[in-house]
């Protein structure tokens, strides 16, 4: 158990977090139900996946600036596409929008490894890159979406057999966001491929010097956060119901998030929970903020105060561990 | 790139040309300037003249001094992207404070914000060692935040631009941009703070050997805590300079400059690692920058088409360039 809590100890205390700023709503707002869990859940989805496809290439000991632009590309894309299509059309448009993810991070990926040049800088550049193509798609946001989908993530799962009370506190978008994560990070956390991520995050050295294929496993990890902007655009354009070509708040979001989740920015360290878990209570914080009626702008203070303390006294905590 | 070319025909002299280009890094940066400046007169002949120049140069400051502000945060292997917010600051602040202020306390209010920044900045970095990228994300986000705040308290005063401001940003005298005034003694001060001063001494140790640094005795938080108030007061007064040449205080006015900052001081061949680079190649890095928004926006392409190009233009000029440094 106390190896567990040691291991584990940041995602446990941000449990902890999380479950207090559960109760701080009940109190200020005391009609909070599970309508308003179910739009909490709806609001997170696109950062929850903003904020995986950011994980997986820190652990990676990387950095991707191009994640709001790319989940802004492919929002459009599927939006444009869907847009006046028929409903079964969308069962191809999907795969097709994750595949393009996938394929232009995987481009991220292979000119970080070919031209040698800083991620910061490659992911830079391709955010220009596909800032601009998302305004070739569609200059103005628009566009369309399947009925299907949207209803995706809107109201609860009905599980025969549970009582509608606690039915009604299972969102669809969280049941959405969950399968999506687990699906890909569970298999990958127990393969051999997951390892080298960790490892090339670790020391890029010693992943070499243990036969480690650095480059190809970059290029991966690179591809697999396209995966994971390509998902947070689709579940853009779900919860919106168009696709807007001007990235949103999203990059500073995520890399708040993996910070917050327990994610050394160095890499190797770390897992999906954390962030995730991060993710809630950030949004959390803004719904509180937001009941306490305290002006937006504000809100925005308070916000960044938070991130910039947390991350602080992250930081702070390490270099005690380490002394 | 270019010289590749030749390199076929006479083995020894392509050799030479590319230790040549090894030895001063400066000189395929200002091929590449020229290049695009003979490509704008193609397209658009007579478009490069007195006034072109003029106009390219004023552009360019304000770009030059945050890309400055990056170069020195980016030898100790940090990054500043707070400069955008605090330039945006200092000028809101700058042009609605002026309405009922002295020049000389509007200027003081205006520069208030952004030694704050900077000090917090420098202490999050230096002290806690907060990741540079995090910590000036977060400042900017925070001083967005009071930005926001405090242009409701000043919205029934209203702003104006500070005539000496816009004769500073905009004017011309014989020619030359009145910016130059600012820019050469500030180009020239920071060149020689970095080449020939202990500061900047300390600026390239830091980012070359942290350990090394200090163990050899230098308190590293000190070091970072002046370079992060330095770099955002120098955002400060871009800010400034900045309104003075667009003349329209808004609340973003300099966010769309910070990217392109970056970018700059790295075309300029200043290592995002840290321990290597220079002021000099950042303002070419600046210039050419300018320049190739000007020819991108004479092509007439889309908006889209124009950022598609920026991006892959930026990635190529830093992989070549990494290319021709790499060669020594």
């Amino acid at each position: 158990m106390s190896h567990f809590l040691r291991r584990q100890g940041w995602v446990v205390g941000l449990f902890a977090l999380l479950i207090v700023l559960f109760i701080a709503t009940t109190i200020i707002q005391p009609a909070y139900g599970s309508n308003d869990f179910g739009s909490l859940a709806r609001a997170v989805l696109p950062y929850a996946f903003a904020v995986a496809a950011q994980t997986v290439v820190v652990i990676a000991g990387g950095i991707d600036l191009s994640v709001a632009a790319m989940m802004a590309l492919t929002s459009v894309t599927a939006a444009s596409m869907m847009n006046g299509a028929s409903e079964e059309y969308a069962l191809f448009v999907m795969p097709f929008v994750l595949a393009m993810g996938f394929a232009l991070g995987a481009l991220n990926g292979l000119l970080i490894v070919v031209t040698r040049v800083p991620d910061i800088v490659v992911t830079l550049a391709m955010l220009f890159v596909l800032q601009g193509a998302a305004l070739l798609v569609l200059d103005a946001p628009g566009g369309g979406i399947a009925e299907w989908l949207k209803a995706l993530i809107s109201g609860t799962v009905p599980i025969p057999g549970l009582p509608d009370a606690v039915d009604a506190w299972l969102p669809k978008a969280l049941l959405v966001l969950i399968v999506c994560l687990c699906v890909i990070w569970i298999p990958l956390r127990r393969s051999r491929l997951g390892l080298s991520i960790y490892a090339i995050g670790s020391s890029e050295l010693a992943a070499f010097r243990s036969g480690v294929p650095v480059k190809r496993t970059r290029i991966i990890a690179y591809a697999l956060s396209g995966l994971f902007a390509a998902f947070g655009g689709l579940a853009l354009t779900m919860s919106t119901g168009i696709g807007a070509p001007i990235p949103g708040p999203y990059l500073l979001a995520s890399v708040a998030a993996v910070v917050l989740g327990g994610v050394a920015l160095g890499g190797g360290k770390g897992g999906l929970l954390g962030p995730i878990v991060a993710v809630f209570v950030l949004r959390l914080v803004r719904t509180d903020l937001t009941l306490l009626a305290i002006d937006p702008n504000v809100t925005a203070i308070i916000e960044g105060l938070i991130m910039v303390a947390v991350v602080m006294f992250g930081a702070f905590i390490t270099m005690r561990g380490r002394q | 790139m270019s010289t590749s070319a030749i390199s076929p025909q006479s083995v020894p002299f392509g050799r030479r040309l590319k230790r040549l280009m090894a030895d001063r890094p400066l000189i395929p940066l200002v091929i590449l300037l020229v290049i695009l400046v003979v490509i704008l007169q193609i397209l658009r002949p007579g478009i490069v003249n007195e006034r072109w120049i003029a106009n390219t140069i004023k552009f360019a400051i304000p770009l030059a001094i945050l890309a400055g502000c990056q170069t020195m945060t980016m030898l100790t292997g940090g990054i500043d992207l707070s400069v955008g917010t605090v330039a945006t600051i200092s000028a809101f602040i700058m042009a609605t404070q002026i309405v009922n202020q002295d020049p000389a306390v509007a200027f003081l209010l205006a520069m208030m914000p952004a030694v704050l920044i900077g000090l917090v900045n420098g202490i999050g970095v230096g002290v806690f060692r907060v990741h540079p990228l995090i910590m000036t994300l977060g400042t900017s986000l925070i001083g967005t935040g009071c930005l926001q705040v405090y242009q409701r308290t000043v919205i029934a005063s209203g702003a104006k631009i500070p005539d000496f401001l816009a004769w500073l940003g905009t004017g011309v005298t014989w020619g030359f941009p009145n910016a130059l005034l600012l820019f050469v003694p500030l180009a020239a001060l920071i060149v020689f703070t970095l080449a020939r001063t202990g500061f900047g001494r300390l600026l390239y140790a830091v980012g070359d050997n942290e350990r090394a640094t200090r163990l050899s005795g230098v308190q590293y938080w000190q070091v970072i805590t002046a370079l992060y108030i330095t770099s955002s007061v120098l955002a400060g007064i871009t800010g400034l300079l900045y309104i003075g040449l667009i003349k329209a205080p808004s609340l973003s006015l300099a966010e769309p400059l910070v990217l392109p900052s970056v970018a700059a001081a790295v075309i300029g061949g200043t290592s995002i690692f840290g321990g290597r680079g220079g002021y000099t190649g950042t303002i070419i890095g600046a210039l050419i920058l300018t320049v190739l928004t000007t020819l991108l926006t004479i092509l007439q392409m889309p908006e889209g088409a124009r950022r598609i190009l920026f991006g892959l233009i930026v990635l190529f000029v830093t992989a070549a360039y990494l290319r021709i440094v790499e060669e020594r």
